[in-house]
This record gives C-alpha cells, structure tokens and sequence, in this order.
C-alpha cells in the first residue's frame, strides 16, 4: 500500500474528490517524508508548511462543501527559487537575494493557486540559474537522490530530487539551457521545457530572457501534460507570451506511437556523449520503432556550433539582467556607506555574488562592448539562425527528434565544479531547443548501476503533445517510472 | 602558448563596467579562465554567417502593446520593504560624487 | 544674457520631452502623475526594476510618437525595436534604459526630419537626425548640492515615464538659436496635445557645443529654456577663453550647475560610458504600417505654421504678429478665445502683443499661470471702445487683471477709474491748470504744438482719466478764448 507521498498528482486528485483521503493528510505525508530524507537530499531552500497545511485545510472545506476543485487540488507542488511567491523569500540560491521578499506572485504561481495546489517549498538550484549540477547554491549543493555523491544536474536540481526523493509531487523548475531537462534526466523523472512564449514569464527572476520558459517536474508523462496544462497560457503581462488555442495535453497520449517519424540527429552523439549513454538511447529508438514509429538519421550541421552561441547569448543577456542587482533598493548591501556609489555597487556584488554569477557576468559585459559586440553577440544570434532553419528542415522530414538529454550520467560532486568550461560541455545536447526556442521533454530511459539516464524528445513550436505522446508511449512500454531512489 | 583574448587589464576594466570587485588573486585566476572560455567562444567564427540575418526575437509576435489605462501602484508599505537602507520614504544610496 | 561673437559656434541638442498626455508610464501601468506625490508611491514591480517584472509597451505612446514625428518632418520607421543601454545610476532601477538605437541592427522610431525657426529676420532650418521613445530614470534628492551630500536619496516615481527623445544636427548657430528651437519644439508638441510645456521637469536637454573645428563638448542637465541660453553661453565662453590662452579644449562630458551657473567636468573620455547596447529581448519589435502613419497623420490636430497662416488670412494680423502668438499654444487659444467673444482681432492682437505679453515677462509669469481671461481682456477692450474708461486706463488694470483675476468691472469702480467726460468738471480742471501754468500757456499760443504740456498736466490733474480727446479739445477752446481776450484787450 503506497504512501500518500508516493502518489501520483492524477492519483492524489482522485482520491480527495472521492474523499478516500483528504488534502491535509496528503500533505502531512509529504513533510513526513521530507523529514525523513531531506537531511540527504537538501532539495529545498524554504520550506512553507504552514502555508501548506492552511491550503491544504481550505482545499478540505472546500471538498466538504462540495464546491468544484481546481485540477490540482491537494497536490504537493515545490517552486524552483527563482520564481516569484508574495511574502515568501525568493532567493534565486544567492546570497544577493537571500531575504529578498516579492511583493508579488508570478504569474504561473497564481495559476496554480487557482488550480487548488498546495505550495510546499522553494526549491534549491544554481546560483541563479547559472549552473548544469546545483553546485554553484550559496546554500550548498543538493544531492541526487539515486546516489547522494553525486549531482542532481542543474540549474533546477533542488526541484528534479524533490520529485525523484517523494517530497513533492509535482515541481516547477525554469529551462534556459536545459536546466529542466539536465536534472530531469540525472534524477529519473520527466521534466519538460515548454515552447518559448507559451508558459508566462512574468514572475521568473531573469538569467537570459530569450532562451528561458518556466515547465513542470513530475513523476509520471500523464501528470507532466496535467501540470502543463495549468502553467501554460497567454499573458498580458509578458510582452513574449503568445495566444495560441490552449491544448488538452492530456488527451494526446496514446500507448503507440504508429506512423510517427523519429529523427535521430547525429551531432546529438558527438564527442562529448559516453559510449553507455549512446546505447541506452539507442535502445530507447529501437523500442519506439517496436512501437510503431519510423526511425530515420538526419544532420542539423549548426548544432556544433550550439553551446558557445547558446554561452554568448546568456552571458551577455545575464549581464544585463544582473545589472538590477547593486543593493539600493533590495538584495545585499555592505554594511557601512563609506565611499561613493559606484564603490559600494562594486562591494556588494562582489560579496552578494558567488565566482560563476561574477564569471558570466564580466564575459558578457565583455562580450557586449565596443568593439566586441558584432564578434560575439551579433555574431551567435547568426548562429541561432542557422540553428533554426536546421531544425526548420528536418521538422519536415520527421515530427520528432530525440537525442540522449546529457552526455554523460551523473557525475560526482565536486568533481567539475573547478573547470567552468568542462560543466559548460554538458549542456551540449539541451541548448539548442532554447536557441530555437523549441518545446524538449526529458523521460527516464535507463539506469546506469543506478545513476538514471534521461532521453529528450524535441518537437516543433507548440507540439507539446507530439513530444508528450512519444514520451508517454515509451514510458508505458518500460517501468522507469516506478523505480525508486534507493532512498528508504 | 595561445594568444591571449584578454587582458588583466581588460578583465579590470570590464568588471568596473559591470560594477563588481575582485580581488588580486580572483583577477588573476578570471583572466585565466575567461581566456579558456573565450578560447573556446572563438569556434563560432568558423561558421559562415555573411547573409544569414541575426534572430534578435524567435516569435513572430509584433505590437502587442497595452492600454493606457491606470492601474493601482504597490502599496508604500511594499516598496520599501526590501530596502536595505531607508529614510522616510526614499530609498537611500551612497554618495554622488 | 547675450553672447559676444564666438566663431564657428556649432551646437546641436538631444532634448527630452515627457510625453505629457499619457494617463500612464510608457512600460507599466502606474500613473503618470507622479508632481508633488509622497515619494515612491507610484512604483509597481516593472518600474521598480522587482526582479521577474516584465515592461509592456504602452500603444498610446507610440501613437504620439509618431504624431511627433510626423510633425517634425521625419520618415516614420516602419520596424523598429527597443533596445538596452546599460549602465549604472542609482536613479536606474533596472541599471539600464529602455530606449531605442541606431546602430547595431537598430532603427530608432523616425529619422530626419526638420523644423524651421525664425531668428531676428532670418529663417533657418534646423535639420533632426532622430526622434525616438525611451524611459525616464527615476529623481535623485540631495542634501546641499550634488558634491557635498553625505548621501543622496532616491524617489522612483518618475521611473518608467515616457520620453520622446528629439536629436538634432549641430545646426543651431548660437545660444538663442537654441533657446528658439525649444520654444518652437514646445509649441508644435503643445499643439500636437502630447505635451504641456508649463508643468516643471517636463523638457530637459543636453547640448553638444564646439567652436570653429574645435572639440565637442557635451553639457548634460539643462533643466528648462531659461537655462539653455545660460549654460551655452557659460560653455561658449569657457571654451573661448581656453583657446584664447591657447589651451586645449577637452573631450569631455560636463554637468551644468544651475545653482552655481556653470559647467563642471562629469566625465572624462577615459571613462566615456560603453552602453553595450543590445535589443531588449523582453519586448517584441513594433511595425508601423503605412495605414497607421496616414491614419495618425489624418488626427492631427492644426500645427504652429498651419495656424500662422491661418492667422493671417482669416484675422488678418500680420505676420509677425501670428508667429508671435503661435510661438506659444496659450497665446494663440488665448487669441482665438478673444476673438470669438469679440470680432476685432487687430485690437487683440495688439493688447496681448505689447501689454500683455510684456506684463507676464515682467512678473516672470507663464500665460496659463497668469490669472486673466479671455473674457475679461475683451471685457477691458469693450470699456475703451464704450469710453468708459480710456486707453491709458486700460494699460493701468491690465497688469492688476493678469496678477488678480479680477474683473476690470470691478477694478474700474473700485479704483474710480472711469473716464471723466463731464465738460463741466473737465472745464473747471482746465481753468486750474492753466492758472497754475502761465508759461505753459502763453507758449500754447505762440506754438500750438506745445499744448500737449498742458493736455499732460490735464491728465496728471485728473489721474490720467480725463478723456484725451475731451481735454484736448477743451484746452484748444480755452486758449482761443484766452486769444481772443488778449486781442480783445
């Protein structure tokens, strides 16, 4: 008999309208089991049981007095720190911002309120999103639940473990370079990056304002597209956001995937991809072919190009989004105003910001000035171009392309953390559905002893339920999906 | 011996633009880095980009404007309450010098 | 305050209008009037830089910006976005501006355009390079001045409102050239409806001065037309007297202190500022059909040449005279108001150009914040023509009616203004003066054209409100009396 924590989000839905349980009780189980593995896991940075529990009450009366729910209601949701929730702490895992309280919800925060969802927590994750294994946190690292040395990928990793660890059921983490799909892959569950413009970013505290969305975490493809489905929508709020008629995804998965055409990009298994990995994607596309869908190899030559195009663009956009950040009217302030201004901006991003946020900072100052600006900026949004017409061409030979979402398994912590450029490499496989601004999903495909390997799906703009109904397909044909971490 | 893409002193200089201090040694150990990574940066030159026009926007949206409507400010009390230093109702920042 | 000669005086302006009329900011909803409001009480998450806020153009702004533009002769962009420029101010919420470029794949909102001023006699082109739509930063508040405060204040209301940034080419020839553009750009965006000149803060320019081939100089902060003409004047000669002792003439950007009246270093070329400018990733691009800009140019409202001109052929004024009044959009409401309660407009025309006119100069009063009224200027014009009062009286309640209000009505009966055209009291008055002015009188019958002495004592006798024409002939009637007396003896 399963814990009230181990359910699905379909499930705890269910079983609070048919009054099997209630709310409260699932929200009970899931701080019990925070209690019992976030000293291993460290997936968050705030904990809100008391807002919980008063959620989770209101949700209860609500029940008993038998108004309608929201499709979320009781469901245990963790909110990656960079997202905005009124009167709670929003941190971005940065000294900068670490009592830093929104006077304002996000948009998708408010969507999900709407929905009945219980908000447990903000999630732990790279310093601003700045990261590919959440070791760059001023609050210290999260570990992978499958095995604690190791990371749980990043940026989002405090959000990809609590799904994995069972202390929360469904999360909201934030994708500017596969920082959704990376920790979804290490930690064995689906994470999936939305179309750009289709999930509101009002209420994302920026790193790279073209490339990011914000998307779901969750255990199961079925309650991804549920969660999805909630978060996505136009908003008038955000000058990027499209109205495009809002889809069941739900409704789209199918267990065959017949007559689809899968492409395989070869430049998605290039140098950097380890030998296990490449085979137990490989697995993955002859599985879908067993399943009814057509296989084919395709070249997207500019993809080699994809990750230092994809660092210039976020360098320099982050260069200018950090800029807010000098201690005036929030954030960290040194503690006497003894110089003049500029000094004490100087000081307290010097302190308020860890090495790799002052890292891409200065690279993408450097790589917007004078003199420089045509060679990096320009010349990456070129690329990016290029990038997307590749995409363009092969989207019209097949519906699909699926490629491994990192190269290689988890790594042990500490282990890249010294070498920026080795930790950039792993984003080699996710960066370009941001460049393109394509929607990619990561589904569990495999364990490695039992490091998790994560396979990505990409589809063209706003075919969630393309990426959605071969990812369930696949999920439906193997039983990744109810491993568990060994976590006890 | 690679060519060095940037100097000490360029990395002094950019990190005064982008208004953040480093130590001795952080000068030291950034330039060296950011060499490595601008190292690598340079392989976007090898691709061949004369008539490609940049993607500033990957949306095809345009004039999505709002009406000029008014609608309620934060209230006073929200303004300033993470500010870390205050008086009466301003914000307090150091010195124009 | 003039200006000696100085050669080859090069000046172009970078001028920065608020967009007046807009209820909101140009990015988020908070309201635009932020005058004598508590400090930062008008700040919402996107004007205040709250990280995750997201700006949202407001339509109307471009709308009005386009109208400028078109008023100013420009070629409207037809795609343009908005772009960063990044730097550091504590009066920068986001510590980057909102604005627009023209350079790296930038295309600001409309480009070269034109206006036409009248110098003395003279009338010259000023050509502008762009017109575009940006941000205002928010207001810093000092103890003391700007290089004495311990630490410095900072009032976010006014971050986030629209500007309509107006460059020109270094076309402008001196300090007053100047100072007429800025009246003459007021006067066609007052016109436009977009903005209002009278409310405090409302343009703001920098310059770029140089002399004969020499370096240029860019002088930020002018706060108002006032100060344009002074603090170019102070940087002319400043740069004058550095060439004079054979100094160089630095690259540099200086501050003008009104307080101080002067120019003081703010930045050297060393530290010349790198924008980084770059496309704001937040905000999609704007595409200006050719339907909008012909449907935008359709709305406009009645511009300064157009009503000049009209001026002068429905009124009749003179040309002079209509460019007098159409120089200020006040004046020429004021005019037409007048006009329309009473059908002589020369009779208007000359009140408000001499007295008028000259009155708010003397009291430095702008006409919108003077007290008088259409209705009782012409209430004032109608007690001459009725000979209630005359002329001369009616130079005296004019002042009283701008610093007042109050009705010449009034004014009049309080005061005992009113003509006096009573022969028997003027008569008996003129028996007193000539008694008291023997000489003045026997000079009146030798030279008749001396008389005007004695109308002058007339007048002086009655407090001015003998009528003229009354007393003139009085005095003439009296003298031939006395003629005749002394031809009589």
């Amino acid at each position: 008999m399963p814990s009230l924590w181990e359910l699905t989000a379909r499930e705890t839905v269910e079983k609070i309208k048919t009054g099997e349980t209630t709310a409260e009780e699932c929200v009970l189980s899931i701080f019990e089991r925070i209690r019992q593995v976030e000293g291993r896991v460290h997936a968050f940075v705030t904990l809100m049981e008391k807002e919980a529990l008063e959620k989770a009450r209101a949700v209860d009366e609500k029940v008993s007095k038998g108004k309608p729910l929201g499709k979320l209601a009781g469901v245990a949701v963790a909110v990656k720190d960079n997202i905005c929730i009124r009167g709670t702490r929003t941190t971005c895992s940065s000294q900068m911002l670490e009592n830093f309280v929104p006077p304002y919800d996000a948009t998708v925060v408010e969507k999900i309120k709407g929905e009945d969802a219980v908000i447990i927590g903000k999630t732990n994750m790279d310093e601003f999103a700045m990261g590919s294994s959440t070791e760059t946190s001023h609050f210290g690292p999260t570990h992978n639940p499958w095995n604690p040395s190791t990371v749980p990928g990043g940026s989002s990793g405090g959000s990809g473990a609590a799904v994995a660890a069972g202390e929360a059921v469904l999360a909201l983490g934030s994708d500017t370079g596969g920082s959704i799909r990376c920790p979804a892959s290490y930690c064995s569950v689906v994470g999936l990056k939305p179309t750009y413009g289709l999930v509101s970013r009002y209420g994302l505290i920026a790193y790279a304002n073209s490339l990011e969305q914000i998307g779901p975490f969750a255990k199961s493809v079925y309650d991804c597209a549920l969660f999805l489905d909630v978060i996505a929508g136009h908003d008038s709020r955000d000058n990027t956001s499209v109205k495009v008629p809002l889809k069941d995804h739900t409704e789209f998965l199918k267990e065959d995937v017949e007559g689809l055409k899968v492409g395989v990009p070869k430049e998605f298994f290039g140098e950097g991809v380890s030998e296990e990995v490449e085979k137990c994607v490989w697995n993955v596309v002859y599985q879908l072919e067993e399943l009814g869908a057509f296989r084919g190899e395709v070249s997207l030559p500019s993809l080699e190009y994809a990750l230092p195009a994809y660092y210039v663009i976020a360098m320099s956009e982050a260069s200018s989004n950090l800029a807010r950040y000098d201690g005036l009217r929030y954030g960290y302030r040194i503690g006497r105003d003894e110089k003049d201004w500029s000094t004490v901006y100087s000081k307290n991003r010097r302190v308020g910001f860890g090495d790799e946020v002052r890292r891409r900072i200065i690279l993408g100052t450097y790589a917007l000035s004078a003199g420089y600006y045509n060679k990096y900026y320009l010349k990456a949004l070129k690329v990016r171009t290029l990038i997307r017409r590749d995409f363009e061409a092969a989207f019209k030979k097949f519906d699909v392309l699926v490629g491994p979402t990192m190269p290689i398994p988890p790594f042990k912590i500490g282990e890249k953390i010294q070498d920026p450029l080795a930790l950039y490499m792993c984003d080699i496989d996710t960066v370009p559905a941001n460049l393109a601004g394509l929607p990619a999903v990561s589904v569990p495909c495999g364990l490695l002893g039992v490091l998790p390997v994560g396979m990505q799906i990409i589809a063209p703009p706003f075919r969630e339920d393309l990426i959605l109904q071969v990812g369930y397909a696949f999920e439906q044909s193997t039983t990744y999906k109810d491993r568990r971490p060994p976590l006890g | 011996m690679k060519k060095r893409l940037i100097s000490k002193e360029e990395v002094e200089h950019t990190a005064w633009l982008a208004r953040i201090e480093l130590s001795e040694d952080e000068k030291a150990l950034f330039t060296r880095q950011l060499n490595e990574i601008l190292d690598y940066f340079q392989k976007i030159d090898e691709v061949d980009t004369e008539d490609v026009p940049p993607t500033f926007h990957v949306l095809d949206l345009v004039n999505i404007y709002r009406e000029d409507e008014v609608h309620p400010s934060l209230p006073a009390e929200d303004v300033l309450k993470n500010a870390p230093k205050k008086e009466k109702r301003f914000f307090r920042a150091p010195s124009i010098v | 305050m003039s200006i000696m000669a100085a050669p080859g005086v090069k000046i172009g302006l970078e001028i920065h209008c608020q967009l007046t009329s807009l209820k909101t900011k140009l990015f988020c909803g908070c309201s635009s009037d932020y005058r004598d409001r508590e400090p930062n009480t008008l700040v919402c998450p996107v004007c205040l830089g709250i990280p995750g806020a997201l700006p949202v153009v407001n339509g109307k702004a471009v709308e009005c910006a386009v109208m400028a533009a078109l008023a100013l002769n420009c070629g409207v962009s037809g795609r343009m976005f908005f772009f960063r420029k990044n730097y550091f101010y504590p009066d920068m919420p986001k510590n980057f501006q909102i604005s627009q470029y023209d350079r790296a794949g930038g295309v600001p909102l409309a480009v070269n355009g034109y206006l036409h001023i009248e110098v003395g006699k003279k009338r010259k082109k000023i050509q502008i390079s762009r017109v575009h739509l940006e941000e205002d930063p928010g207001k810093l508040v000092h103890l003391g001045s700007i290089d004495q405060s311990p630490y410095t204040l900072v009032d976010y209301n006014r971050a986030g409102i629209a500007l309509l940034e107006v460059v020109t080419e270094p076309d402008l020839r001196s300090p007053r050239e100047a100072r007429v553009f800025l009246q003459r750009l007021r006067s066609i965006l007052e016109h436009l409806g977009v903005f209002d000149g009278g409310l405090e803060g409302a343009m703001r320019c920098d310059a770029n001065i140089s002399l004969a081939g020499g370096t240029r100089v860019e002088v930020k902060n002018i706060s108002s037309f006032k100060e344009v003409e002074r603090a170019l004047s102070f940087e002319i000669m400043r740069q004058k007297d550095l060439v004079e002792k054979g100094l160089a003439v630095e690259r540099e950007t200086r501050h003008w202190d009104e307080a101080r009246r002067l120019t003081i270093t703010l930045r050297t070329k060393e530290e010349e500022q790198d924008y980084r400018y770059f496309p704001e990733p937040d905000l999609v691009p704007i595409v200006i059909t050719r339907d909008f800009v012909e449907s935008a140019r359709a709305k406009m409202p009645e511009l300064p040449e157009a009503r000049m001109k009209r001026f002068v052929e429905e009124y009749g004024l003179p040309g002079y005279d209509a460019g007098v009044l159409v120089g200020e959009k006040a004046l020429a409401d004021f005019f037409e108001d007048c006009v329309k309660l009473y059908h002589e407009p020369k009779e208007v025309s000359n009140w408000m150009m001499s007295d008028l006119l000259r009155c708010l100069y003397e009291n430095n009063l702008e006409l919108p914040e003077s007290k008088i009224t259409p209705a009782h200027l012409v209430e004032m014009i109608r007690l001459i023509e009725e000979g209630v009062i005359s002329g001369k009286i009616g130079k005296r309640v004019l002042p009283e009616m701008v610093l007042t209000g109050r009705r010449p009505h009034r004014i009049v009966e309080e005061r005992g203004l009113v003509k006096i055209t009573s022969r028997k009291m003027l008569e008996e008055t003129v028996e007193r003066v000539f008694a008291e002015n023997p000489k003045a009188v026997e000079d009146a019958l030798m030279d008749e054209k001396t008389v005007h002495f004695l109308v002058g004592q007339l007048m002086k006798a009655t407090g001015g409100k003998a009528d003229p024409q009354l007393a003139n002939q009085i005095i003439l009637e009296r003298l031939k009396e006395v003629m005749k007396k002394k031809q009589g003896k």
